[in-house]
């Protein structure tokens, strides 16, 4: 192989990255299905799906930050973007994202919860519910029907937002033309639909830990929508990657022999058994069984909790195959390399398992200050909050 | 000359942009040279190159380029017989102390040095965030390492396998052609040492220079061809094997 390529560029931080920026376009993805979709029976994790996709979209810059040779510079990619760089669209795609879409949705649907607390609350909570009030006070019904119509328009902005952030991380590894194991017109569509599957089922996952920690009840039809729904788009995600893996197969042009023998050895367990078989197949398999059989109550939650569980697990190997996997083989096709993971560094093991506890701390924050549960209704002051299931906000078109 | 509140306003300008220039110190001095004369490349000669390693010696002294890392290497190349699509490629310490006798088996063995294409299309520039790699108007690719990220997208985007980050830096880094030495109407470091000419520094621009002359009696190669990056690094005798 060439001397230089010994040396891996791409860590595990790097792998984070497209991870937890498909977990907020899925979970974003889930909360749509409600508020544009009229699904209803999702309306349990509509909030809470939103909160998620907040709470990993504020870590998701960080891997790519603590990876920088030069953090410091990093500003200057707002600065004096180099506009033929698909990279350097990421400081713009993130901020649209998170400025322009999600913070504006979610305090558009907390305005009079958030409103409300501001009036209700003391001390230093106070002071902050009236600074995320931004200095708003009418919640006449005129203005709620306002942030309502406001709100949809956002959603509908957002799905493709939710898109573009994701199809954009894929686009960033599908360009790479001197990469055959990246360079796929297919990568940011399997990078959206994989975004979604993994989204969902974190959200699904959320929804039936918090729920059971409240010591509230699963509200199955709710859980089995969402199940479904996880089911569908991993049926297509799946599609798509077996499309990609074939098509590799059969026109077998001269990366294949390389790719083929990595696959074979130094990715066999993290691609054929963790990713294809337990993260995918089985997880597929076990939601089929659930639409075909009758399970009951108990025995479906279980079912889905496994089949979650394993779908994080295939879709974190899927991210861990593509970026490491991409770097494991020569560029000449003759020869591999080893990613050796340092254990307590800046790109280390040790920062990998704090970037993915961040957000769930985040996210327990902004679960505090903004309950996202149905019975937040009972909140002081709060008997009849918008979306929060006790009277509906009639919802435009 | 007194001077007044107004004169003061009307020098102040004048004396910030002075400063500017005196803190900056002063150029390398590069007498007559033209940027927009010149469009620079290299001509390799493989049956010339005996892998000896003076180049890659010469490049890491002249460019301070830390251990383990290549702004140039020589590969050795192994074919035996038909098996063109599988050659044995070797290139130990980047060829820097030579290589070791290869067993004869009856195939052909041979080097091929190896450094930035300069690449009037490159990739690497491309996918820059922030513009910190760029090219030169006579056609050098150059990093600015007062302004790299340390991202890396540029190593990915490399298909030459021609870029790395300097651990000391945390900047990506690759060959410069020397551009120091070649603006001061010298050649690179890695021409200068190698005792067969099997590399030459070539200016597309000149009429005189004897590349043309060259490219015209040879039948020469780039690295890739297919990745259309417009590379300028010219190779004269190259085997199908080599990638």
């Amino acid at each position: 192989m060439y001397p230089n390529e010994v040396e891996l560029q791409w860590s595990v931080l790097i792998v984070l990255y497209p991870f937890i920026t498909g977990l907020v376009a899925g979970a974003f993805i889930l909360a749509s299905l409600e508020r544009v979709f009229r699904v209803q029976a999702v309306k349990p994790t509509y909030r809470l799906a939103l909160l998620t996709a907040l709470a990993f979209l504020l870590v998701a810059p960080l891997p790519l930050q603590l990876h920088l040779g030069h953090p410091e510079r990093s500003l200057e990619m707002y600065l004096t973007p180099h506009r033929s760089s698909a990279m350097a669209m990421f400081g713009f795609v993130y901020l649209w994202y998170l400025m322009g879409v999600l913070l504006l949705e979610i305090w558009l649907d907390y305005r009079r919860e958030i409103v409300m607390l501001s009036q209700t609350t003391s001390g230093a909570l106070r002071f902050v519910y009236r600074v995320l009030a931004l200095g708003s006070s009418n919640v006449s019904e005129r203005s709620l029907r306002i942030d309502e119509r406001l709100g949809y328009f956002i959603t509908l902005i957002g799905i493709p937002s939710a898109f573009l952030l994701h199809g954009y991380v894929g686009f960033i590894f599908g360009s790479v033309k001197a990469n055959p194991w990246w360079s796929s017109p297919l990568m940011p569509i399997v990078f959206v639909f994989s975004a979604m599957v993994s989204g969902i089922a974190a959200v699904m996952l959320l929804y039936m830990l918090t729920t059971r920690l409240r010591g509230q009840q699963i509200d199955m039809r709710c859980l089995d929508t969402i199940a479904r729904y996880l089911l569908y788009t991993f049926i297509i995600d799946f599609s798509l990657e077996m499309l990609d893996l074939l098509q590799r197969i059969y026109e077998a042009d001269e990366s294949f022999r390389s790719l083929d023998f990595m696959v074979h050895s130094r990715l066999w367990i993290s691609q054929v058994i963790v990713q294809i078989l337990l993260g995918t197949v089985t997880p597929i398999a076990l939601l089929g069984l659930m639409q075909i059989l009758k399970f009951s109550d108990v025995a479906r939650k279980r079912v889905y909790a496994l089949a979650g569980c394993l779908t994080m697990i295939g879709i974190f190997a899927m991210r861990w195959n593509v970026v490491i996997g991409g770097q494991l083989f020569s560029k000449s096709f003759l020869g591999y390399t080893t990613y050796k993971m340092a254990f307590a560094t800046r790109e280390g093991l040790l920062t990998a398992i704090a970037l993915m506890i961040l957000p769930l701390v985040i996210l327990w924050v902004l679960v505090k200050l903004l309950p996202p549960w149905p019975e937040s209704a009972s909140l002081p002051g709060s008997s009849s909050l918008p979306g929060s299931g006790a009277v509906p906000v009639p919802r435009t078109s | 000359m007194e001077i007044t509140r107004r004169r003061l306003l009307v020098l102040l300008p004048g004396a910030a942009v002075a400063w500017k220039f005196v803190l900056a110190g002063t150029p390398e001095a590069a007498p007559n040279y033209k940027l927009t004369e010149h469009w620079w490349a290299m001509l390799i000669d493989i049956p010339k190159c005996i892998g000896c390693g003076s180049c890659v010696r010469a490049c890491a002294e002249e460019n301070d380029v830390p251990e383990g890392y290549f702004r140039t290497w020589i590969e050795r190349y192994h074919v035996a017989d038909w098996k063109i699509e599988r050659p044995e490629v070797e290139s130990p310490d980047g060829g820097k102390n030579g290589f070791p006798p290869h067993a004869d088996d009856g195939g052909k063995n041979f080097f091929v040095p190896k450094l930035c294409n300069q690449c009037a299309d490159s990739p690497c520039t491309q996918v820059c965030p922030v513009g910190a790699t760029f090219i030169t108007p006579d056609g050098v690719v150059l990093v600015d390492k007062s302004y790299c990220l340390g991202c890396r997208y540029c190593i990915q985007a490399c298909p030459y396998g021609c870029r790395f980050l300097n651990p000391k830096t945390n900047t990506a880094e690759k060959c410069t052609l020397c551009y120091h030495r070649i603006i001061k109407g010298l050649t690179t470091a890695c021409c200068e040492v190698c005792p067969t000419g099997a590399r030459q520094l070539a200016d597309l621009k000149n009429p005189k220079d004897p590349i043309h002359e060259f490219l015209r009696t040879h039948t020469v190669q780039v690295l890739k061809p297919h990745m259309a990056t417009g590379a300028k690094v010219f190779y004269n005798g190259m085997d199908g094997s080599v990638r």
